[in-house]
This record gives structure tokens, C-alpha cells and sequence, in this order.
């Protein structure tokens, strides 16, 4: 874990690299989503429920 | 390090820490340095970190690292992430501050700076990181459950029905009342209006940048984010200097107050890769790096503060706000010292990402006296104006008038010397037509932090830059609470809505989400526009008496939690605050609302005006009123359910 993807992940950037590694490990026979369609949906993800963003 | 010897340092930070203490309480008739408050603080929450968190983590809760976490246990690679505590820290601490603690704080200074202080350091290390670290733990160990889920589950369904409602309600008065805080600090500002609204384009052009030009560069992206922002600094300088465009863009409350409830609900409905994502990578960039920067300015210039310790106001006849120290000084400290609002951060993305339980400790509560200290910050930048400065920019027009004569007479006469050519001299350096009743706490925090920016980066000029970088980035810290937060309150409402037409409640398609949206927005700005035609000191109030109650429901789950984990003596640690939040939120809202004095009473100030302000008085009266209902009820029901686990016979409450 570098610094700057320390930073990446602070800030908030959804991981994709710890999403491949994941379904690779333990859902091999599932389909992974593209980079693209990972993020709009991580990204959709956050901002539809209290949780992620206070005053 | 040996048994003794840790014995020793400890009691030599115990001793330090009452020292330093005894110099801000006993400090009369002279300045106090801030290192003073800075070495209070410290010690105050290195005690508290090493000794209550430590008690919570293994008595209370007995934290193990061996028992999976949800993070762990659902791990799925999106939503449950196990996270190195380091990021999940660094998350948490993003999340969790935003304005609150910067504005509350520069608020409370009318009482002089050692009630803020005690409530900071206090609150922080008793209640609000209690409170944070509580619910995470609690919250872990309910597979990542959130806050209205555990209040349903624990409590009981009025309960859960209750927070969730409360969640609503919170959100439309935080969000109103920062709408507000901008609103006074870009009103008459065409410098501070044209570098915000350059943001917008700024961040659509980072979404379409991270879209299509260089997709998923972040780091790059937000590097040219943070270059265009300076450059929008300059540009904004350039429009106050040019009539024609200064003229322009000098905007009354009112038109600023449309454009942001244009800007949330443009936020609502476009997809959040195009703006919210975007924006929300660039100020949790320039977050971070600016609470840095004022922490190493204000280390190594320690101010002096010249704000009395204890000021005439404490008797409650203040002009920044209204109602005596107690309850209000516990109202309006709410962020920093103990913040509902975070419970639903603990109790949302956090927990998904824990990988080990011990770690609930550094992140929770250490989270939270970290926030305690930009708290603390943000109170030296204030206390070290002059007081004289202070008034000036805080208080309405009704006290202190439209000229800077008037102003300079009205303060002075109040004992805090200041003169028109002063008042005159910090308008033109900070590069503003006038700095009078700008009220809401950003412009006198703008000023403190552009002091300190100003002396510690450039030799004590560039006043003016500084300035407009300060009002930029609290303003930044804003537009992401009420962009993210409208998002968030569309869905909710959308939710409910679904109850009634499930038509309604789907989120893709296109008419529920425009009136879901448009509900919401409205929402917020009938107080936003209301809190601009009745000034700025109701809504401040309101929103600290929500937070608080928040928290109240979040202690009553917390202690809940603990009773039946079979710890009823532990519940203490919830206990105590929560009994004290519900004796500030209940007095405080009784006073806001039947108070005869009409500065404070909502219905005796009903009955002095016309037209729509009675409205709006008796607007604010309701909120109060059923967030204070809100509150009984839900610790209510939690005292019902606290007796039948503690006497399981029946013989206090019998149950069927």
C-alpha cells in the first residue's frame, strides 16, 4: 500500500484493484464489473443513504 | 518503557494538563497565550484516549481482534472492505468534520473563550467520542447495522420510527443553516461569489475529466483541481476590482439563497460522477490540508487570545446570539463536542470497513478528539481577534447599525474598544466593502484564520488572498454537506414515498425524483429563507438543539446495547452524558419556544412582528417543539426497555 493510494482511499476512491483481487480470490466463477461500471456503481452507492458525509 | 516510569509520565501529563488549565481559568484582565489552551487540550485528550477509551475498549465491550468484523465477514469488495486502520481513520475523520466545529465554536466565543473550551475538552472526551466510539462498537457487532436499525431493534419500532423521522428533520435544519452561513458570507462579496461559483465549473470539469479525458486519474485530476481553485482565487480578485463585473456579481441574501437551492437540487438529480463525486474528492483534499496548515500556524505563532475569559454575556444578553450560558453555550458547541450526527457515520460506512474490533478505538474515539481539536482551532482563530473586531462582525444590524461610526460606538460602549478607522482599515485589507453583521461565524472565523494564515506564510500580508481562501474553503466544507446531504434527503424522502405510491419510491425514474427532490430543497429553504429575513441567531440554535438530540437518541441506543450485554453498571458511560444532553436539548427548547424575553422566545417574538415573520416564528416554535418531543419519546421508550432487562420479573414494568 503506497502512500498515495493510502491517500486515494482517505479522500474516498472506491478500490478496484482490492474489488479484482477479491472476486478473483473467492468468486472466480463470477463475472467481474469493468472499471467504469465499478465505480459509477460505488460511486451511486454512496451518496443515496446518511453515512458517508456529515456536518 | 517500566510500570513506574509510565506511572510518572502520565502523572506528569495529568499535572501539566491542570496547570495549564489553572492559567486559562484564573487569567484575568490580561491576554493568555494560546499554547495555554493548545497544552489543556492535549493533555486533556491524551488522558482520555489512554484511560477512558481503554476502559471502554476492554471492560465495556471487551474489543477482541480474534472475532471477525463484519468488514471481514461479508467482505464483498464493495460495501464491506476490511481497511488498514490508518485509511479507515483518515475516512472516518473526512467524514465525520465538516463546518460544525469550525462555526459553533467562533459562535460560543460571545461567552468568552473558557465555557468553549471546558465544553470542548469535556464533552469530547465524555460524550461525543463516547458517543462516536459506542455506536461503532456497537454497530460491529450487529454486522455493520445502522442507527435508525439499531434504535428499532434494541428500542423498539416507535423508536426506530422516531430516529428515522428525527434523521430527516436534522438534516433539513443543518442543511438550511449552512445555506445560511454562506449566504451571510458571500452577501455584498463579489470576490468570495465569483471564486465559489467557479468551483462548480470546476468540479463538472474534474467529473468529465475523470470520465472521458484521463479516466480514474484521481490524484491527477484533484492536483489540477487544486490549481484551478487558486486560480479562481485571483479570478475572484479580479472581479472585485473591476466595477462593471464587481457590480455584477454583488448579490443580495435572497438571490444567493435561490442559487444554492438551484445548486442542491441540480446536485439531487445529475449523476454524482459528473459533480458530487468530484467536488467531494477535491475538499476532502483541501480538508485535510487546511486543518493541517492552521494546526502548524497556530503552533508556531501561538496567539495571544484576546477574548476574556469569561465575558458579560454568560447573563444570556448577548448580540451574536441569544439565551445564557447554560443551556445555550451546549447548544451551539454541538460539533466538537458531542455530534449526533457522526452516530450515523459510525453507524454507516465505517463499520463495513474495521478489519480487526481493537481498531473501533483509534478511529471512533480517536476520530472524534481529533475533530475536538479543529474545534479548539477554530476557537483560538476566533478568540485571538479583538473582541471589539469580533462584535463588530457578529452582531445584527439592530445592535450595531449600518456605518462603521455607529458600529464602532455601539461595541465600544459595551466595553470592547474599537474604533471606525479600525473597522474601516480590516474591510479594506481583507478586501471587502465592510465586514459589519456578517454574522453566522464564517467571516470572523475568515479573519482569524487569514490572520494567522497571513503572518506564518507571508510575513502578515496578502491579508486579503487569505481571507478569500479561508471564506473559499469553509464555504467548499458547505456545498459538500448540502449537495450530499439533499442527495441523501431525496432518497430518504423517496423512501417514504414509495409507502404511499411505489411509483414514487423508484429512484429511476425520472418525475420521483424531480418532486422527491424538489421537496426536499423546499424544504430546507423555507428555513433558509426564513432564517434570512429573521436573522441568523434562530436557526443556529434550532440546528444545535437537533444535534444534540440526535445524540441523545444515538446515547439511548448506546446505553441500551450495554444494559443488555448484562452490563447495566457500565451503562454509566452513556448514562451520564445522555442525561446531560436531554437536560440541555429539553431546557433549551422549552426557552426557545415560551421564553418571555421576545430576543429569545420564539412566541413572545411572534407577537412583535408581521406578516410572514410571524410564520416563520411559529415555524421554528413547531420544529422545536417536536424535536424536544422527539427526544422524550425515544429515551422514554428506551427507559421502558432498560427496566424489563434489568428486572426481568415484571415487577417495575410489566410486560406481556
Amino acid at each position: 500500500m503506497t502512500l498515495l493510494s493510502s491517500l486515494l482511499r482517505i479522500i474516498g476512491v472506491p478500490d478496484y484493484e482490492g474489488y479484482v483481487t477479491h472476486m478473483r480470490e473467492r468468486h472466480p466463477e463470477q463475472p467481474v464489473l469493468s472499471r467504469d461500471d465499478f465505480m459509477r456503481e460505488r460511486l451511486s452507492a454512496r451518496y443515496e443513504r446518511p453515512g458517508a458525509r456529515c456536518c | 518503557m517500566s510500570k513506574a516510569a509510565r506511572s510518572v509520565l502520565w502523572i506528569g501529563v495529568a499535572a501539566v494538563g491542570a496547570g495549564a488549565f489553572a492559567m486559562l481559568a484564573l487569567a484575568r484582565g490580561e491576554t493568555v497565550s494560546a499554547a495555554w489552551l493548545l497544552t489543556a487540550a492535549v493533555a486533556t485528550y491524551a488522558i482520555g484516549y489512554r484511560f477512558y477509551s481503554r476502559f471502554i475498549a476492554q471492560r465495556v465491550f471487551q474489543l477482541d481482534a480474534a472475532r471477525t468484523t463484519p468488514a471481514v465477514k461479508f467482505n464483498d469488495g464493495r460495501d464491506y472492505v476490511p481497511t488498514n486502520r490508518v485509511i479507515v481513520f483518515g475516512h472516518h475523520f473526512a467524514a465525520i468534520a465538516g463546518p460544525g466545529p469550525l462555526v459553533g465554536p467562533t459562535l460560543a466565543a460571545q461567552f468568552g473563550f473558557l465555557p468553549g473550551t471546558i465544553w470542548l475538552l469535556v464533552g469530547a472526551v465524555l460524550g461525543g467520542a463516547v458517543q462516536d466510539f459506542v455506536i461503532l462498537c456497537a454497530s460491529i457487532r450487529r454486522d455493520g447495522k445502522t442507527l435508525a436499525g439499531m434504535a428499532r431493534e434494541e428500542i423498539g419500532p416507535l423508536a426506530g420510527g422516531m430516529a428515522l423521522f428525527a434523521i430527516l428533520g436534522i438534516m433539513i435544519i443543518l442543511i438550511a443553516v449552512l445555506a445560511l452561513v454562506i449566504v451571510n458570507a458571500l452577501k455584498s462579496s463579489p470576490w468570495g461569489t465569483v471564486t465559489l461559483m467557479l468551483t462548480i465549473p470546476i468540479a463538472l470539469f474534474l467529473g468529465v475529466y475523470l470520465r472521458w479525458i484521463r479516466p480514474h486519474r484521481v490524484l491527477e485530476a484533484t492536483a489540477i483541481g487544486v490549481a484551478l481553485l487558486i486560480g479562481a482565487l485571483f479570478a475572484g480578485q479580479w472581479a472585485a476590482a473591476d466595477p462593471t463585473v464587481a457590480k455584477m456579481f454583488t448579490l443580495s441574501p435572497m438571490v444567493l439563497a435561490w442559487s444554492l437551492m438551484i445548486y442542491g437540487f441540480a446536485a439531487s438529480v445529475l449523476p454524482v460522477w459528473l459533480l458530487l463525486a468530484p467536488r467531494d474528492y477535491l475538499s476532502a483534499f483541501v480538508k485535510i490540508g487546511v486543518v493541517l496548515a492552521l494546526a502548524i500556524g497556530i503552533l508556531f505563532l501561538l496567539p495571544p487570545l484576546k477574548m476574556p475569559a469569561l465575558t458579560k454575556y454568560i447573563d444570556g444578553s448577548g448580540p451574536v446570539f441569544a439565551g445564557s450560558l447554560f443551556p445555550f453555550a451546549f447548544i451551539t458547541i454541538a460539533c466538537g463536542a458531542v455530534s449526533g450526527f457522526h452516530a450515523l457515520i459510525s453507524s454507516g460506512t465505517t463499520p463495513k470497513m474495521l478489519e480487526k474490533e481493537p481498531d473501533a478505538r483509534p478511529v471512533g474515539y480517536g476520530g472524534m478528539l481529533t475533530e475536538s481539536m479543529v474545534a479548539v482551532m477554530a476557537l483560538i482563530a476566533a478568540c485571538a481577534l479583538t473582541p471589539g473586531v469580533y462584535f463588530a462582525i457578529n452582531s445584527p444590524a439592530s445592535a450595531i447599525g449600518t456605518t462603521v461610526t455607529s458600529a464602532a460606538t455601539a461595541v465600544s460602549s459595551w466595553g470592547f474598544q474599537v474604533s471606525p478607522q479600525d473597522l474601516e482599515n480590516l474591510a479594506h485589507q481583507v478586501g471587502e466593502a465592510s465586514l459589519l453583521s456578517r454574522t453566522g461565524g464564517a467571516p470572523s472565523l475568515a479573519v482569524g484564520m487569514a490572520t494567522i494564515f497571513s503572518r506564518f506564510f507571508s510575513g502578515g500580508g496578502a491579508l486579503a488572498l487569505w481571507y478569500h481562501f479561508a471564506i473559499m474553503f469553509e464555504a467548499l466544507f458547505i456545498l459538500t454537506v448540502l449537495d450530499a446531504g439533499t442527495r441523501v434527503g431525496r432518497f430518504i424522502l423517496q423512501d417514504l414515498l414509495g409507502n404511499i405510491s411505489p411509483k414514487l419510491g423508484q429512484v429511476s425514474w425520472y418525475p420521483g425524483v424531480i418532486l422527491a427532490s424538489a421537496l426536499f430543497v423546499a424544504g430546507w429553504g423555507v428555513f433558509l429563507i426564513q432564517g434570512i429575513t429573521g436573522g441568523f441567531n434562530n436557526l443556529w440554535p434550532l440546528f444545535g438543539i437537533a444535534n444534540q438530540l440526535l445524540a441523545a437518541i444515538a446515547l439511548s441506543v448506546g446505553t441500551t446495547v450495554i444494559i443488555k450485554m448484562g452490563k447495566p453498571r457500565y451503562a454509566l458511560v452513556t448514562l451520564i452524558p445522555l442525561v446531560w444532553l436531554v437536560a440541555i436539548t429539553s431546557t433549551a427548547s422549552v426557552q426557545k419556544i415560551f421564553a418571555a424575553d421576545p430576543k429569545l422566545g420564539l412566541l413572545a417574538h411572534a407577537k412583535t412582528v408581521t406578516g410572514s415573520l410571524i410564520f416563520a416564528d411559529y415555524l421554528d416554535a413547531v420544529v422545536a417543539g417536536f424535536f424536544l418531543i422527539s427526544v422524550l419519546v425515544v429515551v422514554f421508550d428506551a427507559v421502558r426497555v432498560w427496566l424489563r432487562v434489568i428486572a426481568p420479573t415484571g415487577n417495575l414494568a410489566p410486560q406481556p
